[in-house]
């Protein structure tokens, strides 16, 4: 419990740098107390307005992304289940759940073997002749959104999947039955037995989902920003971390870190109280 | 909670799978989705192992041939000399050896506080049980943000500290959630009979809980170790002191300089040993994917062990939520 204070409640206390006019190594007590003037400072003029506005931008694309997609679990666990072959299906769930336990360092180091202008693509692409120039996958700042939305579903989707595949599970027997019963083909019974019974934790995931919009993460993004795609692939996380360890500005970054958090729990709550209206029971 | 549900491929499940099927008409358009399924999770499944394999089979090509991306199915020219140099270059032991201690110090802390902590929480007649639960829960969903944190472990003086890659991590609620969940599900009349034998609430906990949690305390311990091997944002945020860089961080490093360590490496065998051939000679893409190798390697080993046993237990834990 103290440990959980200090680690997870005592940071909370690092806000107040937000408020003061704090440059290391000159300790909180004697910098100068400032209001909201870095709060003020992050809309002052049109360069930084539009600086924040992409970094928004970004977070809200790639985070927009994934809640498109966070139907593509739900499906992998349906399609995965309905493959009758034990020995195959055990082998694909095997195989697809791997990625999930390595580090974003490894992947972007896998990445890197494959795609850099130097990698096994640009090396096959030139060996059969499909392309004599190096396409540049990783410096290019264009789909920068996609691709990092691809190495996250590579990374989790077999996972993801699991929860699913538990649900699927636990539907119950007789429901089949009356199916087969009906005469019901496998996709009237995937559309009308599995997929009904698969909402709750679909509904339970997205909110969850949304409620985390703003918290991309950071590492990810660190690992794969370079010089070529740093205007779009700066999410928050990667923006406040930028802007302290790169710049020095931690006071303006821990402004926005707060700001970050406080819409987050409102974020939390809203979408509590939302699931709460809809299906009459809360997901915190 | 029924065994069944626990396990992803129940036994009876299975058969009456078999019979539905016999019972089922096989239409055309069933052969036709089949086969459309079989293909795209065959493809799914080649995209998750090939970039480990490609990178595998480039490690032990010829250097020269790599580096040019010519291997692409099979390894050609085969040696084993990158693995030698790579051992050779300085830091990287010691950063395995950062790496191991915190994998092994850090889980077993984990394990035992997610145990206590997951015990008590099942406990009905606990002091402040609500409070201290939601204390717990919250702190998964509410976060000060990166530098604020960076700030308190300042503070602490847990920069450029090993302890610093330990104690952050010791109490992690999705762990005693799941311990929770399971201990929840034990029969109450082990502990009451312990109880009413004079036993102590930390007797309980060590001769009756720990015993019988084995299966979601290894589930932890793996998850746990997991995390902590590839932990890479806590030595980029905290450490400077390059004694205390972990595996990942280096690897984080290489990636983006191999070309000069390359160099470094070709110079130390040039002195010691006859001029390395064009085949052996280590490039920057032969470290890099060399070193990617040592730092998945124990992930490897260990995944297709354990697999089947975490999926089961995030799923014990996924039932309650």
């Amino acid at each position: 419990m103290v440990l959980l204070a200090v680690f997870a409640y005592y940071p909370l206390y690092g806000w107040v740098y937000a408020f003061f006019d704090y440059t290391p190594p000159i300790p909180l007590s004697q910098s100068e107390f400032v209001g909201f003037k870095w709060f003020h400072s992050l809309v002052e003029n049109q360069v930084k307005i539009d600086q924040l506005m992409q970094v928004i931008w970004n977070t809200f694309g790639i985070s927009g992304l994934g809640i498109l997609f966070s139907w593509l679990p739900m499906i992998f666990a349906i399609f995965l289940t309905e493959i009758k072959a034990v020995r195959f299906r055990k082998f694909i769930q095997t195989v697809t759940t791997l990625p999930n336990f390595i580090s974003w360092v490894l992947v972007y180091s896998l990445a890197f073997s494959m795609f850099s202008s130097e990698g096994m693509v640009n090396g096959f692409l030139h060996m059969t002749g499909l392309s004599d120039k190096p396409v540049l996958f990783l410096q290019s700042s264009d789909h920068v959104w996609l691709t990092m939305w691809f190495w996250a579903t590579w990374k989790t989707l077999g996972w993801s999947a699991i929860l699913y595949i538990a649900a699927i599970m636990g539907i119950d027997e007789s429901l089949y039955e009356a199916a087969h019963v009906d005469g019901a083909t496998r996709m009237q019974v995937i559309r009308h037995v599995v997929l009904p019974s698969m909402m709750p934790t679909y509904f339970v995931l997205l909110m969850l989902q949304i409620a985390s919009f703003l918290n991309n993460g950071l590492e990810q993004y660190f690992v794969f920003q370079n010089a070529f795609n740093k205007d779009t692939i700066q999410v928050l996380d990667l923006y406040v971390y930028n802007l302290a360890m790169g710049g020095g500005s931690y006071s303006v970054s821990v402004a926005i870190s707060m700001l970050k958090s406080l819409i987050s729990v409102v974020l939390l709550f809203s979408v509590n109280g939302l699931s709460k209206m809809l299906r009459g029971e809360g997901i915190v | 909670m029924s065994d069944n549900q626990t396990s992803l491929t129940p036994n009876t499940r299975e058969i009456d799978i078999t019979k539905k099927t016999v019972k089922m008409q096989v239409s055309a358009t069933d052969k036709i989705i089949s086969t459309i399924i079989y293909i795209l999770f065959s493809l799914f499944a080649f995209i998750c192992v090939y970039p480990f394999y490609s990178i595998i089979i480039n490690t032990i090509s010829a250097n020269d041939l790599s580096a040019k991306g010519e291997i692409i199915f099979w390894p050609k020219g085969i040696h084993f000399q990158n693995y030698v140099d790579v051992f050779k270059i300085p830091g990287l032991g010691n950063a395995f050896v950062i790496s191991l201690g915190r994998t092994v110090i850090g889980t077993l802390l984990t394990v035992g506080a997610s145990a206590f902590l997951g015990f008590m929480f099942a406990q009905e007649d606990m002091w402040g049980k609500k409070f201290w639960y939601r204390f717990t829960i919250i702190t998964m969903f509410f976060n000060a943000g990166i530098i604020p944190w960076y700030l308190t472990m300042r503070t602490l003086h847990l920069t450029d500290n090993f302890l610093a890659y330990i104690l952050p991590s010791v109490v992690a609620p999705f762990f005693i959630i799941l311990v929770k969940t399971f201990v929840e599900a034990t029969p109450k009349e082990l502990q009451q009979a312990a109880s009413i034998d004079g036993a102590g609430i930390f007797t309980i906990f060590y001769k009756v809980i720990l015993p019988i949690s084995k299966p979601i305390l290894a589930t932890v311990a793996i998850f746990s170790a997991v995390n902590q091997w590839n932990a890479f944002q806590d030595t980029l945020l905290l450490v400077t002191d390059s004694k205390l860089y972990s595996l990942q961080f280096i690897l984080y490093n290489y990636i983006n300089q191999a070309s000069s360590l390359s160099t470094m490496v070709n110079l130390q065998n040039a002195g010691s040993t006859a001029m390395a051939t064009l085949a052996t000679k280590q490039t920057s893409t032969s470290i890099r994917m060399t070193v990617t190798i040592i730092v998945v390697a124990p992930i490897l080993l260990v995944y297709p062990i354990f697999q089947r046993f975490f999926v089961k237990g995030i799923i014990i834990g996924a039932v309650k939520g």
